[in-house]
């Protein structure tokens, strides 16, 4: 029916049978698009809502908790939502990083040959995969705002450190023309100086890390385990030593089952972080949502929010293909 | 060897024990397991008060329903969770299976809402607490399969309209956090619809978390259908079946089978997701914690107590499903080693 | 065309759900509202004095009286509300998108959301302003020593800015720690998270009287650095149900004025001989024909709760456990500035 010398006829209807329903159904998704977008106009006009994003323009009047950007409440909107970006940024990217080290650990640590660090493992990842991450988040807030001293009675683990109900504060390096390691100390209502990490950002950063970490050390395992012992008592009859049967047979093995599932950890990481706002934590949703409240402008902060996460994921997907590619191309060398 | 092993694993002991210790003396020994206020306040520091879920147990599990219908609250929990219990029991995958099921939903839907059999309407901004969590859930799942079977089908149909169409749609939500989906269900979705038309607020979650389910189920059914070898569709095309039959009665089947697993896992995913809602002010198992708490000056010191007791609920759950998935996932691999056996 | 298929098939989508009211929000607010029986009012979810359910459910406050006020006169039955808490996020978009005929949530008035939101405010109902709440022991008396401090606020208020404001303006650096939730935010300022907790002063007042572990601990500072006239807000372009809004809160100060209270509201209409209390409750003429309501619809408003001082002294008063003072939420004539325009 389909052969090459089928009459014009016939190859003209079999092209009419593919792409009709293709573009009714595209004219149905644009369609619905068009209605939907209507509609939020035509709302928006019939109650006397403003719209646009020239409002990202106008001075924010909020304050921002805590900026790696100078940031003062008199600056545009624009400026305050890239505040929250980074604030994103700041808290995602050493979770990613922490999570990776403690995930392969956790990973190693269950196909340990101890039984006991084995149970410890599997007794972790089996208790924080199954609780949702929001309550994890809201527990350890409350762990480090409620069982925490006050910031005048803070505790002191170690020289130069401090932590309290205000946060964990380190000492910082400081250079105003001599360079000199400065250190917190109790000053006013709080601890002043020094390196802060506020109990929010703690909060996001030690649940975002713990719970990817146990998604990761199941996939460190998965990855390891995939790799057929065959190939690693071949290794060992030549003689290898285990780091380096670690090292070129497994790891690079392993590796390639584990990057594309690693991958999609990160990005859920990189999207969890937008719970930070039930702590209160300024990272973008917690900004767009504040701005939303201040300017009215509900649709346009939640599209602006949408966008930067699709940016996001989108940007973390590419760096982690450029690097399975790499991995998959030494595997098979 | 082998010696060094056990005084390992004694190590690990004795290191439990230490981590242990305190928090059995703290949650059991020193607990205080009955609503006694001033009990609990001379435990602070020592012990657990439990007694604060004595206190709170039915605003926790049934958020704001009306106090003296909670009997139907906790009938229609009852009811999913033996439709649940049923699901683990591979004898009931049959029609009669799903009839059953099916009813029970119903039933569990008609007890929460009320205005039937002479039970008094409940509006569901009332709903709260476990049945709500449960019927998100389900409800998120059960609407998010077919879409999510279409998704994935068109995902790997040969019409490139198509196929961009589905790709678009699964990497948008898949790169977006639900909980700005969420928002846009809460406070926008009005705004898309004509003024005309009003759709209360509990469906418009569940629709939202069915339209994020199934970007992520499709790509779990897409992988069960990548697992089919092609030739099983020449097969079938040479036997003469339309695009349709072959999908419908040879690939799809199979393919289901093998996403089986990662089907349930999907489905804990979604359990644990909709502790999110709490957000936009839906008070299920979360938010059902802020109200019963929050609002309680004397109680609220023992929030800790309460964050446990709802993560146990929910571990309870994740944990006990995740495990059926995981049983099954060791039944299929058992079967499909089986009949690749040439020796049978 | 696609538009007219589409909602042929919502009846069915929402049919699906169950749960779904279809109701008008086209056309009039108060045709929609006689015809559903009911006022839906968009309230806070838990603000002590304003609005607060008990645990069974049963709202209270200045602004569910404000409500239930409303809907005496509209529906003659003051239990003919639907309280709708919403958090501060959703107020707006739930007025907006219909979900609530109108928002009494102790919202203030400013020229941004009156001339932006698609809303108007109707009339205020408590005059308020913005503090700061601190633990006595930290001895601090005025919000100038302040300096560094960190200072627990709830997102989305008009607190935020004007904190932001007014230590600009005096250029003092304090930190402000900003939760989504009002409850999460006090919950975190008593658990010492915070050196001080703003918002408005009754606001204040109920969390210190309410919230606090022991009430005596916190003070509330002299400064008030705000003004937040608090008023309800209808959706905009619908003149009638602005106007009965906007009335009947004005219609219970001047009962007040008038000495009308709940109690001798029946007595007076039976025998009072003053035209103007006449006129407002009915017995003279008609003064609920021009807001489209009948006769007695002041007579219903202050009947349900009382006039404005009663509501007062209830939610907010000496017979509250806020005990603010009158202050400017007092007659005109007794050193207040409520002044209601005649009802004539």
């Amino acid at each position: 029916m389909d052969s090459p010398h089928a009459p014009a006829g016939a190859k003209l209807r079999k092209a009419l049978r593919q792409w009709i329903p293709q573009i009714l159904l595209l004219a149905a998704a644009l369609g619905l698009l068009w209605w939907l977008g209507h509609n939020v106009l035509e709302n928006m006009r019939a109650r006397g809502i403003q719209a646009g994003f020239g409002f990202l323009k106008e001075p924010a009047g909020f304050e921002i908790g805590e900026s790696l950007l100078d940031y003062t409440p008199s600056q545009a909107i624009w400026r305050a939502f890239l505040v929250g970006l980074l604030n994103t940024i700041r808290v995602a990217l050493p979770a990613i990083v922490l999570a990776t080290i403690l995930g392969t650990l956790i990973g190693l640590g269950r196909l340990s040959q101890q039984s006991g660090l084995r149970a410890a493992c599997g007794v972790l990842v089996e208790s924080l995969r199954n609780i949702p991450l929001l309550l994890q988040l809201l527990l350890c807030y409350f762990v480090l705002t409620s069982l925490l001293p006050e910031a005048s009675t803070a505790w002191h683990p170690l020289p130069g450190v401090m932590l309290s109900q205000s946060g964990l504060f380190l000492p910082a390096w400081r250079c105003e023309g001599a360079c000199h390691w400065e250190l917190p100390r109790l000053e006013g209502f709080g601890i002043e100086g020094g390196f802060a990490l506020t109990p929010e950002y703690l909060a996001v950063l030690i649940t975002l890390t713990l719970y990817a970490a146990v998604f990761i050390a199941e996939i460190v395992r998965g990855g390891i385990q995939s790799v057929s012992i065959g190939k690693i008592n071949a290794a060992r009859a030549l003689g290898m030593k285990p780091t380096q049967i670690l090292r070129y047979i497994v790891l690079p093995l392993a590796l390639r089952a584990i990057v594309p599932a690693l991958t999609n950890q990160y990005l859920n990481l990189t999207k969890n972080s937008s719970l930070a706002v039930a702590v209160g934590y300024p990272d973008i949703v917690s900004v767009a949502n504040t701005s939303l409240n201040q300017s009215g402008r509900a649709f346009e902060c939640i599209v602006i929010v949408m966008l930067i996460y699709l940016c996001l994921s989108l940007l973390t997907a590419l760096l982690m293909n450029l690097y399975n590619t790499r991995v998959a191309l030494k595997g098979s060398q | 060897m082998k010696r060094r092993l056990h005084l390992g694993t004694a190590a690990w002991i004795i290191l439990a024990l230490i981590i242990l210790w305190p928090v059995t003396n703290w949650g059991l020994i020193h607990a205080v397991w009955h609503a006694d206020l001033p009990a609990c306040r001379e435990a602070r520091g020592l012990g657990a008060c439990w007694g604060v879920i004595a206190e709170k147990h039915r605003m926790l599990l049934f958020g704001r329903y009306p106090f003296d219908e909670q009997w139907r609250a906790c009938l229609a929990t009852l009811l999913i969770v033996t439709m649940l219990l049923m699901g683990c029991w591979r004898r009931l995958w049959n029609r009669f299976g799903v009839a059953s099921a099916a009813v029970m939903l119903a039933a569990a839907v008609c007890l929460m809402a009320g205005g039937v059999a002479g039970l008094s309407p409940v509006p569901t901004k009332e709903w709260g607490g476990l049945p709500l969590t449960l019927l998100i859930s389900l409800g998120g799942t059960l609407l998010a399969f077919p879409f999510a079977i279409l998704l994935a089908l068109g995902r790997r149909s040969a019409l490139p309209l198509l196929r961009s169409l589905c790709t678009i749609y699964i990497e948008l939500v898949r790169g977006v956090p639900l909980i700005s989906l969420l928002f846009l269900a809460a406070f926008l979705f009005p705004m898309l619809l004509p003024p005309s038309v009003h759709i209360d607020i509990l469906p418009r979650v569940i629709l939202t978390i069915a339209g994020f389910g199934a970007a992520y189920l499709a790509e779990v059914i897409r992988a069960g259908l990548q697992a089919i070898p092609a030739s099983q569709a020449e097969a079938a095309r040479a036997l003469g079946m339309r695009e349709w039959q072959l999908n419908v009665y040879i690939i799809l089947p199979q393919a289901l089978r093998t996403a089986l697993p990662a089907l349930v896992n999907n489905f804990v995913g979604i359990f644990k997701d909709t502790s999110l809602i709490s957000i936009v002010s839906l008070h299920e198992l979360t938010g059902a914690l802020a109200i019963s708490l929050g609002g309680d000056a004397d109680w609220r010191s023992f929030y800790l107590e309460g964050y446990l007791f709802v993560a146990s609920v929910y571990w309870v759950f994740c944990f006990g499903i995740s495990r059926f998935a995981r049983s099954m996932e060791k039944r299929l691999q058992g079967s499909r080693q089986a009949s690749s056996d040439p020796q049978r | 065309m696609i538009s007219t298929s589409l909602r042929r098939l919502l009846p069915l989508a929402l049919a699906l759900g169950a749960l779904t009211s279809p109701a008008a929000h086209a056309g009039k607010t108060i045709d929609a509202i006689k015809q559903r029986g009911s006022v839906q009012c968009g309230v806070s979810s838990g603000v002590a004095g304003f609005s607060l359910p008990d645990s069974q459910g049963h709202w209270s406050g200045l602004d569910v009286d404000v409500c239930r006020a409303i809907a005496a006169a509209v529906l003659g039955d003051a239990n003919k509300v639907a309280f709708v808490p919403l958090n501060s996020q959703q107020r707006f978009s739930a007025l907006q998108s219909g979900e609530v005929d109108l928002l009494a949530r102790n919202t203030s008035w400013t020229l941004t959301r009156d001339a932006s939101l698609g809303l108007s405010f109707t009339g205020v109902t408590y005059y308020d302003g913005q503090g700061f709440l601190v633990p006595k022991k930290l001895k601090v008396t005025s919000a100038k020593q302040l300096k560094n401090a960190e200072i627990c606020v709830q997102s989305g208020t008009t607190n935020e800015k004007n904190l932001a404001d007014y230590f600009r303006n005096l250029n003092i650096k304090v930190k402000p720690v900003v939760f989504e939730g009002f409850e999460a935010s006090f919950k975190a300022f008593f658990a010492g998270r915070c050196q001080a907790y703003t918002t408005d002063i009754s606001g204040l007042a109920g969390i210190r009287n309410k919230e606090a572990p022991k009430p005596d601990d916190y003070v509330i500072l002299p400064e008030v650095i705000s003004k937040e006239p608090l008023s309800p807000a209808v959706r905009r372009g619908d003149d009638e149900w602005f106007a009965i809004v906007r009335w009947v809160p004005f219609a219970l100060i001047e009962a007040e004025e008038y000495g009308i209270t709940r109690a001798n509201v029946d007595s007076l209409r039976a025998s009072s001989k003053d035209p103007g209390i006449q006129r407002l409750l009915g017995t003279g003429e008609d003064s609920g024909k021009l807001l489209g309501l009948d006769r007695d619809w002041a007579y219903r408003a202050i009947k349900a709760g009382g006039n404005y001082g009663e509501i007062f002294s209830r939610n907010v008063g000496p017979d509250s456990v806020l005990k603010l003072p009158r202050g400017l939420n007092n007659l005109w004539n007794k050193g207040g500035i409520l002044y209601a325009p005649p009802i004539r």
